[in-house]
């Protein structure tokens, strides 16, 4: 079954305001990108010839730009994507063993989607939370960190209940904690 | 000699509840720096006293800041750019998001500082796509400060116009990079550029362009403020100022400190982040991100977190996200580990980057396995030899370096998984 890919009018106002940031029209294509997938849940081929169609650039650039970066789903993902960390701190803090873990529970390996359509794993290189390692992103979106399997079984079932993780903020050390910096 | 640190209190992300919002932010004296240097200061003024005071570059290189702007061309009348790099994907750091979600303003007003300092027309705040909810953050300060004429035409009465936009990434760790930066905010794959022509003389849309860190951004009000001289009192004498330790790994109390740059490595991990997990011993420790050479456990003593120190000791400041491993962890591991991601995020323009990270990663699989042998170990510090400097940008060398000096300074680890390759002929 083909789809028809088509941008609102709401959507197109956006990307006006979009391509008013840039000096010339290539550029916009990262953000409008981001756009398109938010709306569509990826950026498969059809979706890239949209995004070219409106930015009025060739379909092969788009290609090239959703097959560079890794945060672009060039084909269907689950509807959840869980993005583990793997990259060194989180190596040694765990997060292979929260991948398998997360692995065992769905059923599928790192890669593949559940055949419900509902979930994706990927192992993916360090996301920036060293410090609150073992850690996974949710989506592009929420950063869950300080896992634990345990944390990760709730997790899954929040998700499966429709309920996403809210955003933790972390506090910074030194406004927490007094004593830190003054003794020792 | 390691610099008195237990007194500082910290200013880039000071103890102030909800700093992020601009009416709290403005109640303790913010964006008056930028009020004095619009009324009071000359462009090069400001170059001069930041020069002065010798910011070193957060991201990794630890250039002068004031040097580097001062390298942009004069001005012709048409657009200049300031890209400001928070694509922070440097395996063990995470600092600039703190920016992001405690101080964003002080980062805005350094960043139309040193627009005003170079004549800039606008700045793209490039940030990594994973960051979405800091992208939001950074979003919002940024429309807060445009309402109240920090940003935007005339600012503040001045007659300085300059714009601000965020820019999202999509996951490409080479984006960092500061010429793949630029080719990624122009809407492309992020290959980076032959220099010269260097960003100051052709950069974004081949315009001049400077590129600085969010943090070296950051710190700019603060030299406006208390003037070259106080800020080149704080910390080491060649590489001062207060600096954002991420630190992660085997530790108690892992997470980012905002210290003076010459702290002990002792220090950080003892006091401040309450010691290793377990007791244990350290093994390694990364003092600046996983491209930076690992040091052992045992070469710790004395060594103190700034250029001239890490340097001597045999490694870089980078990113000051520090790294650190218990007397447990398998080194081989941990170097495949972060050659699978020097391989993965490879661009591929290169040759002794596209395929040196595939063989190095291939090889040490080989010895992780188990199936190595002892000239392997040879082959391993070869292919860093025939990467190193032999690409467009340094990406070969971050993924060469921690191979090289895991193998030499790590040789039993290694030695202890390989079989021998010369047997006895009788």
């Amino acid at each position: 079954m083909k789809e028809n890919y088509e941008f609102s009018k709401e959507d197109l106002a956006e990307i006006e305001k979009i391509k008013a940031k840039y000096p010339d029209k290539k550029s916009p294509v990262m953000p409008v990108l981001w756009l398109a997938q938010q709306k569509f849940g990826h950026v498969e081929p059809e979706v890239q010839q949209l995004v070219a169609k409106t930015l009025d650039i060739p379909a092969a650039h788009v290609y090239g730009v959703v097959s560079f970066y890794t945060q672009y789903y060039g084909e269907r993902k689950g509807k959840f994507v869980f993005d583990v960390c793997t990259t060194l701190t989180c190596q040694l803090c765990g997060g292979y063993d929260i991948l398998h873990h997360l692995e065992d529970k769905l059923g599928i390996k790192a890669g593949e989607t559940t055949e419900d359509g509902m979930f994706s794993i990927q192992s993916v290189e360090c996301l920036g939370a060293c410090g609150y390692a073992p850690m996974m992103q949710i989506t592009n979106g929420v950063y869950c960190n300080h896992l634990t399997t345990e944390k990760v079984d709730k997790i899954v079932d929040d998700l499966k209940a429709g309920k996403m993780p809210e955003f933790e903020q972390i506090p910074f050390p030194q406004h927490q904690d007094e004593s830190n910096n003054k003794e020792g | 000699m390691a610099v008195e640190w237990r007194n500082f209190e910290p200013v880039l992300i000071p103890k102030i509840p909800n700093l992020h919002k601009i009416e709290v932010f403005e109640k303790n004296g913010g964006y008056q720096q930028l009020a004095k240097v619009l009324k009071e200061w000359t462009p090069e003024k400001v170059v001069d006293e930041v020069k002065a005071a010798n910011i070193r570059g957060r991201g990794g290189a630890g250039f002068n800041a004031g040097l580097k702007w001062s390298f942009m061309p004069k001005p012709d009348g048409k657009p200049r750019y300031i890209a400001a790099n928070g694509d922070e994907s440097e395996p063990g750091t995470f600092k600039d998001r703190q920016i992001f979600e405690y101080n964003p303003h002080l980062f805005i007003e350094g960043a139309t500082i040193a627009g005003f300092a170079m004549h800039i027309d606008a700045v793209y705040v490039y940030i990594r796509g994973e960051y979405k909810d800091w992208i939001d953050m950074m979003q919002k300060a940024i429309d807060d400060a445009y309402a109240k004429g920090y940003l935007g035409k005339n600012i503040m009465g001045s007659g300085y116009d300059m714009d601000m936009y965020v820019h999202s990434g999509a996951g490409a760790y080479i984006c960092g990079e500061e010429s793949s930066l630029m080719e990624s905010l122009e809407g492309k794959r992020g290959y980076p550029r032959v220099k010269p022509p260097f960003p100051a003389q052709k950069g974004l849309w081949g315009r001049p362009t400077t590129i600085n860190n969010i943090e070296t951004l950051a710190n700019v009000p603060l030299v406006i403020k208390n003037g070259a001289d106080w800020y080149k009192s704080i910390g080491a004498e060649n590489h001062p100022g207060p600096v954002l330790y991420g630190i992660s790994g085997h530790i108690n109390k892992p997470g980012v400190y905002e210290y003076p740059t010459g702290m002990s490595i002792h220090d950080l991990i003892y006091e401040v982040c309450g010691g290793m997990r377990g007791g244990k011993k350290i093994k390694a420790v990364i003092p600046g991100g996983s491209s930076t050479p690992p040091l052992r456990g045992d070469q710790l003593e004395g060594v103190c977190m700034d250029a001239d120190s890490l340097r001597t000791a045999g490694s870089m400041m980078g990113t000051a996200g520090m790294i650190i491993m218990d007397e447990d962890t398998d080194i081989v591991d941990v170097v495949w580990r972060i050659s699978h991601f020097y391989h993965h995020e490879s661009c591929g323009q290169c040759t002794p980057c596209r395929d040196g990270t595939g063989f190095l990663e291939k090889t040490l699989i080989k010895i992780k396995d188990g199936h190595g042998e002892m000239r392997d170990l040879d082959l391993l510090l070869d292919l860093c030899t025939q990467m190193e400097g032999r690409t467009i940008c340094a990406l070969a060398d971050a993924a060469a370096w921690p191979v090289r000096y895991a193998v030499t300074r790590f040789r039993e680890d290694f030695e202890k998984k390989v079989k021998n390759t010369v047997y006895a002929l009788a």
